[in-house]
């Protein structure tokens, strides 16, 4: 381990297979410690890889990747481990900590059906709003035979519609 | 100047009719995935979709009378491509292009439609993935042949 990170409690070392330095983090301890990587110098999130290890039971396990882009020759790079148990699938969001977490916390519920606690905005991201499952789930079947949906509603109603072609027209006006 | 000859072309309405349309097919700019790169090869210098006049690729669904689905139509695209199919103004035609459109292609998952004929009705079906400049132009030509032979008023 690294000072910058020896330094910080919670973190465990983790065996890392290409050299990149990884460590582990509790569930619990998760959103303080990053909050403390950041300060240390790890200000980037470059991306949130979450990974279903189904059927081994945690069944969950998001990295984090960090970057501290440091002065010239001095970046460092971290990845950060949670595992999250298949029975409990909830994560503490990190978008208040990075707000690069934001989406990619999006896409991990969307894809894998974790859900992150005082997420701002969770909602699907990739997938239609109105889908069902969650599609990179190792139990998620690969072909669904369903009827293909080939009408959506207007995401906007006909008073909003005629509200916007108004105000353009008010704004030509003033132009 | 009575004994003058004045040229005169006899024909039916149905066949001026479509003479005219076929003449001139409109393709909507709408190009899914990499068949679409084949597509705007087609209607570049080399290949020079001119040549049997549909060239002109227009922007608008309500100015086309050709939709060519070049590529893999996800679900959530779907009603989206129903829709532009629905805003074009009939006669309206509608060409498959290769393996991902017709049948659903390699991607055999929940994501994309296996065959937009599920979403459209669809005139000429051009295999091939993806399929040459020259296969989609054989495409069109058949499309010209079935247009040749329609009527004009239904």
């Amino acid at each position: 381990m690294t000072s910058v990170t020896a330094s910080i409690p919670g973190l465990v070392e983790a065996p890392s297979a290409d050299g990149m330095p990884t460590v582990y983090i509790r569930r619990e301890e998760l959103e303080a410690g990053c909050l403390a990587l950041r300060d240390a110098g790890f200000a980037v999130l470059i991306d949130a890889i979450p990974v279903d290890c189904y059927p081994r039971e945690p069944r969950f396990e998001i990295s984090y990747l960090l970057l501290n882009p440091g002065t010239t020759g001095t970046a460092a790079r971290l990845r950060v481990k949670v595992q999250i148990p298949g029975t409990d699938a909830r994560c503490p969001t990190l978008s208040g900590v990075w707000r690069a977490a934001n989406w990619a916390e999006r896409e991990a519920y969307d894809l894998f059906g974790i859900y992150f606690d005082g997420h701002p905005d969770l909602r699907r991201i990739l997938m239609p709003d109105d889908w069902e499952g969650f599609p990179l789930r190792k139990d998620y079947p690969v072909q669904i035979k369903e009827p293909v949906k080939t009408y959506e509603p207007l995401q906007l109603s006909e008073e909003e519609f005629v509200a916007n072609i108004e105000a353009d027209r008010d704004r030509a006006r003033h132009d | 100047m009575a004994d003058i000859e004045i040229p005169v072309l006899t024909t039916t309405v149905d066949k001026m009719v479509a003479w005219a349309r076929r003449s001139s097919i409109w393709p909507v700019t709408f190009g899914l995935a990499c068949c679409a790169i084949e597509m705007m090869a087609m209607s570049a210098a080399r290949y020079d979709i001119a040549r049997f006049g549909a060239e002109v690729f227009r922007g608008s669904p309500r100015q086309s009378d050709l939709m060519i689905i070049a590529g893999r139509l996800s679900r959530k695209m779907a009603p989206v491509l129903r829709r532009i199919y629905d805003q074009m103004p009939e006669p309206k035609y509608v060409i498959s292009m290769g393996a991902c459109a017709s049948i659903g292609g390699v991607f055999d998952n929940y994501a994309i439609v296996q065959g937009v004929e599920q979403v459209v009705p669809i005139d000429v079906f051009v295999p091939g993935c993806p399929p040459r400049p020259e296969s989609l132009i054989y495409g069109i030509v058949q499309l010209q042949r079935k247009i040749d032979k329609s009527k004009a008023f239904v």
